[in-house]
């Protein structure tokens, strides 16, 4: 699914109009409306802080979302290779993927950051982790579905177990890995946002839940959650991007 | 013989599950030579064609390429399947230069690469079969978005520009319709009045092996209780016309008798 720069602006102009419409619901039905303002009210707030002080917290967790997706890439896509292409190694660890797998890693997270400390490490390493396994099971699949005639002919043509890497799994797992990371880049973001809301002083998770929220600054809170937003759609548009760019044989 | 090119001495081969392909088999090729391998489905001459190129390793016996015994893919020894032997994330002209690139990516080391042979300029040599084999406009096409022979032209294109001088093919043509697949043949029969290019082709078609093999081995069903695998010479193959001669149908019909009675 890639998007083309027209329905991507239509989108935004449908999400404003939206917006504007349940502002003015809000301010009819509720009986405290600051709670729900209109866009124009946050944009103004938005782009008179992003410069400043929320630019910053977006900063610090883009750099935190984006550390955690390169070590999760660079870890997984290794490991996943060589469990795809050793059925020995993928027997004796396939059971525990297999349990690893579905269980929500963000329980770990007080454990984790007993571990590694309240800073970024904890919330990076959270991330990582949850991303991994997703990269991981979708490498070693696509790794194990190779079909053994582009094998065998690679092999013929001089290449020894290195050059099978470099010039068949690497670029054969690439889609799969933009598509794992397309489908759980939400999902990291929304861990973000939960390990940014306590214990931390930087973030837009706590920009959100501390700086605005338990102050009741809605403006703010909602140029927070606007600042998240694009977040997440700024890398939903580096991995479409990156997908149009490898994957045009498809 | 010390010149053959290819030699298998007593050679065995069995899969890991314990079926046995090949027993005590033997079998000389001499450089130069077009031979062809036919035989019923299950008959193991994929698996000898897989030995010869270094892919599987025999589990008794010997089989010696160019004098030297084969432990791994020999790099002037070239092999065509029938399909996905191409990259399909990479252009005709990247799939055609994919053997230049791994050499490079090695260097010159005699395992991957021959020692002492320069490697040739990647893009006049793509660029010199690219047209050669009349496919210079899909340079920049992707496997799957051109037709069957089109996609065996890049892979013979592939492995010609390693200069080989064995060429061994696996059914090559055999998903291909009648006409695209006379034309390879008559390629192929090109490219061995031009050099010497010994080739061996697996099919499982009368017709080809009889256009292409000046020697026909054909193997038994189970080539393992051996004996019955024999040599047919069709020494007049190798012209473009042999297709239409009386010879040509005379062998046919005989290689279809012999077949029947394997």
């Amino acid at each position: 699914m890639v998007m083309k720069w027209r329905d991507a602006l239509f989108g935004l102009l449908a999400t404003m109009v939206i917006w504007q419409l349940l502002a003015w619901i809000a301010l009819i039905a509720l009986p405290t409306p600051s709670v729900f303002p209109p866009p124009t009210e946050v944009l103004t707030v938005f782009f008179s802080l992003i410069f400043g002080e929320l630019g910053w917290h977006f900063l610090v967790s883009a750099w935190r979302v984006i550390a955690a997706i390169a070590i999760a890439v660079v870890l997984a896509v290794p490991i996943g290779l060589a469990l795809g292409q050793m059925p020995f190694l993928n027997r004796l660890f396939s059971p525990l993927i297999y349990i690893a797998y579905p269980i929500p890693k963000i329980v770990f997270l007080p454990i984790i950051m007993v571990l590694l400390g309240a800073k970024d490490a904890s919330k990076i390493f959270i991330i990582s982790l949850i991303l991994f396994f997703q990269i991981l099971v979708v490498v070693r699949d696509e790794a194990t579905q190779l079909r053994p005639e582009l094998i065998m002919s690679v092999r013929s043509i001089g290449a020894g177990r290195l050059a099978l890497y470099r010039f068949v799994y690497l670029p054969a797992t690439i889609p799969a890995v933009l598509t794992a990371l397309r489908v759980s880049v939400g999902t990291a973001i929304a861990v973000l946002f939960f390990a940014e809301s306590f214990a931390t002083t930087s973030g837009l998770g706590y920009y959100i839940l501390i700086e605005a929220w338990s102050t009741l600054r809605y403006p703010e809170m909602y140029a927070g959650v606007l600042a998240m937003s694009l977040l997440g759609l700024f890398l939903y548009f580096v991995i479409d991007g990156l997908e149009k760019w490898l994957t045009a044989w498809k | 013989m010390a010149n053959s090119i290819i030699r298998l001495i007593d050679v065995t081969f069995a899969y890991p599950n314990g079926t046995t392909i090949l027993k005590n088999f033997s079998l000389t090729m001499l450089p130069g030579e077009a031979w062809a391998v036919i035989g019923p489905s299950g008959c193991g001459k994929s698996t000898l064609l897989y030995l010869m190129a270094g892919l599987y390793q025999p589990s008794g016996g010997q089989l010696l390429v160019d004098g030297q015994p084969l432990s791994r893919p020999r790099p002037k020894t070239g092999l065509i399947l029938q399909d996905y032997g191409l990259l399909p994330w990479s252009t005709v002209q990247d799939n055609i230069a994919l053997g230049l690139d791994i050499r490079r990516f090695y260097g010159p080391d005699g395992k991957h690469a021959p020692i002492g042979e320069p490697l040739p300029n990647r893009l006049s040599q793509v660029n010199y079969w690219l047209k050669r084999l009349g496919i210079d406009h899909l340079a920049h096409h992707y496997p799957n978005q051109i037709s069957g022979g089109q996609r065996q032209r890049t892979a013979i294109a592939r492995t010609l520009v390693l200069n080989p001088d064995v060429l061994l093919m696996d059914e090559p043509f055999g998903a291909l319709d009648a006409l695209t697949r006379e034309g390879l043949q008559r390629l192929i029969l090109e490219l061995r009045s031009e050099g010497h290019l010994t080739t061996v082709i697996v099919t499982h078609s009368i017709e080809e092996a009889v256009y292409l093999g000046q020697k026909i081995l054909l193997l038994p069903f189970i080539s393992a209780n051996l004996g019955g695998c024999v040599i047919v010479d069709n020494s007049k193959a190798g012209s473009a016309d042999y297709r239409q001669t009386a010879d040509f149908f005379f062998n046919c019909n005989r290689l279809r008798e012999i077949l029947e009675t394997l």
